[in-house]
């Protein structure tokens, strides 16, 4: 990868490049809305590159809490299975499948959340576990920071105002305070087993988004409010620029991912020497 | 089970000999309402619309401040090491804990509630039964995740504040449905069972997962 | 199309800032680093 690092580099660029170039001349200008419109080709890929990353933390923490032990390790393995296994049954099985859901669509995020957690577990180790857990946050807050920028200031042109309770950017604000508190316990504290606890944060954090979205959701048809980005078909050509824009920010995100991780595993084995020295220093251990 | 209720006894105890620390939180529970009285004069009619929102904030506040010496006692007396060592299971001890927590939070929930009614001049026009659970349902919410990240927070560079900035973002469910809830149940203009369901299962939720990570959190001290 | 242009100004600010950031903590920890290597 290392090698391989700068040609992915100017590869990422140039393919944002073009997902820029497409976002602005190639992207039809929609009929209501005019160019404004055009934020959502930023809005919408940093939104799921987020919540990508924040699921990745999600796997990360989990892992980190079950596999220092055998039986926890055989339960995450187990659990992760039975989701795909579930998910696929139950997209064919159940007819029809409630919100319009395509059963395809189902049944391969079901695999994919398989996919990754046995990724993860292959591909680090436990402490690479957690400076995926910490890398995937940081950059999944620095998405989720553009969502929350870029929102309202698509909102405010076009409907007038700059925040509404509209269901999908306040979960996107919880979703942010709650990683953002996350990244404060990384930071703030001084155990020695902060990764464990922000591990149990993140879990927490994760067990509570559907509640955040069920709860915001009612608030709303209690006290109906603009919905910004609207719901309802896409244009194909739409989709098209809307499809490159957000492989291009995962790429972009892939790599800013590495480079973190890079830099986190440098600080921990610099840290670790020093604390080493520190012990050998010659009159330490007296 | 017995562990839990012995705790839980011990600290009760404790708590009410030496009452410098529950007369201190009944004093600002009482500064609290006094102060959002002058911040917010509303006329009888609004004041039932916002009343839910405005209570809550006052309970979440003094729910701090309370959660914030869940853990000050054990660790003044290295007690942690003592229940780490012990063959008791960790998930009794934060029942203690957090049930303690639980009756104390009412106690001054309790007590401040008839202020606000006085201060605001307000009426039940819906189910006070109603009302009862959903604070109960609510306090739970906010004291089972308080006590989980009062002791996660034990070893941080400021305690006092990292306590909230983590129980606040995980508790917005919560806190919308305590409000929106209080706020039906006042106004008598909506059905509020929505939001004790959503308490109910976030209770359920938030509970198992502590009672299930409290043993990491323990250890990780 | 002000709105427009302040939020992909916006956007590659707020990745501009976090990539300054790493930087600024690279150039930190590249510093320890042979600082410690100097002292083996």
């Amino acid at each position: 990868m290392r090698r391989a690092f700068p040609i992915l580099a100017v590869a990422t660029l140039a393919f944002l490049g073009y997902a820029f170039y497409a976002a602005w001349f190639v992207a039809p200008t929609e009929q209501t809305m005019g160019n404004v419109q055009r934020i959502f080709y930023y809005h919408v890929p940093s939104a799921w590159t987020a919540f990508l990353l924040f699921f990745l933390n999600f796997v990360a923490s989990v892992q980190y809490l079950l596999r220092p032990s055998e039986v926890g390790d055989k339960i995450g393995k187990a659990v992760a299975l039975g989701i795909a296994a579930l998910t696929c049954v139950g997209a064919f099985l159940i007819k029809p499948l409630p919100y319009e859901l395509e059963p395809g669509a189902v049944a391969t995020t079901g695999i994919m959340i398989a996919g990754i957690y046995f990724l993860v577990r292959g591909f680090f180790s436990e402490r690479g576990t957690d400076i995926l857990a910490l890398v995937s946050a940081e950059v999944g807050v620095v998405f989720c920071t553009v969502v929350l920028v870029t929102g309202p200031l698509w909102a405010r042109p076009v409907w007038g105002i700059w925040w509404t309770w509209d269901v999908r950017l306040t979960s996107t604000l919880v979703l942010w305070l709650i990683y953002v508190s996350y990244l404060m316990l990384r930071k703030l504290s001084t155990s020695g087993e902060t990764p464990k606890l922000a591990a149990a944060l993140a879990v927490f954090g994760a067990l509570d988004m559907p509640l955040v979205y069920f709860s915001i959701w009612f608030f709303r048809t209690q006290h109906p409010q603009p919905v910004i980005g609207g719901g309802g078909s896409i244009d194909p050509r739409m989709l098209r620029v809307l499809l490159i824009n957000w492989l291009a920010f995962l790429c972009f995100a892939s790599l800013v991912c590495w480079l973190r991780f890079q830099l986190e595993t440098m600080k921990r084995d610099v840290e670790e020497t020093q604390a080493l020295e520190a012990l050998l220093e010659p009159g330490a251990l007296r | 089970m017995r562990v839990c209720r012995a705790t839980l006894t011990k600290d009760l105890r404790l708590e009410w000999r030496s009452r410098d620390v529950i007369n201190a939180m009944l004093f600002f529970a009482l500064l609290v309402v006094v102060i959002f009285s002058f911040s917010f004069d509303p006329t009888a009619e609004e004041s039932r619309h916002i009343a839910g929102g405005l209570i809550w904030v006052a309970f979440l506040f003094a729910a701090v401040v309370a959660l914030n010496q869940t853990w000050a006692r054990e660790l003044r007396n290295d007690v942690l090491d003592a229940y780490r060592i012990s063959p008791a299971p960790a998930n009794a001890l934060f029942l203690a804990k957090a049930i303690g927590n639980f009756l104390f939070v009412s106690i001054l929930e309790l007590l401040m509630a008839p202020l606000f009614v006085v201060f605001y001049n307000l009426r039940v026009l819906g189910s006070a039964s109603s009302l009862a659970l959903l604070a109960a349902l609510g306090t739970w919410a906010l004291v089972v995740n308080g006590t989980f990240f009062a002791a996660i927070s034990l070893r941080t560079r400021s305690r006092e504040i990292m306590l909230p900035l983590l129980l606040f973002p995980i508790s917005i469910p919560a806190i919308i449905a305590m409000v929106n809830g209080t706020t039906a149940i006042l106004t008598g203009e909506d059905s509020a069972r929505f939001w004790l369901v959503l308490l109910g299962a976030y209770d359920v939720v938030f509970t198992t997962g502590s009672m299930l990570l409290f043993e990491t959190v323990l250890h990780a001290e | 199309m002000n709105y427009l242009y302040a939020a992909y100004a916006a956007a590659w600010m707020i990745h501009g800032s976090y990539l300054g950031l790493m930087w600024k903590r690279y150039r930190e920890v590249k510093r320890e680093r042979d600082a410690l290597s100097g002292g083996l």
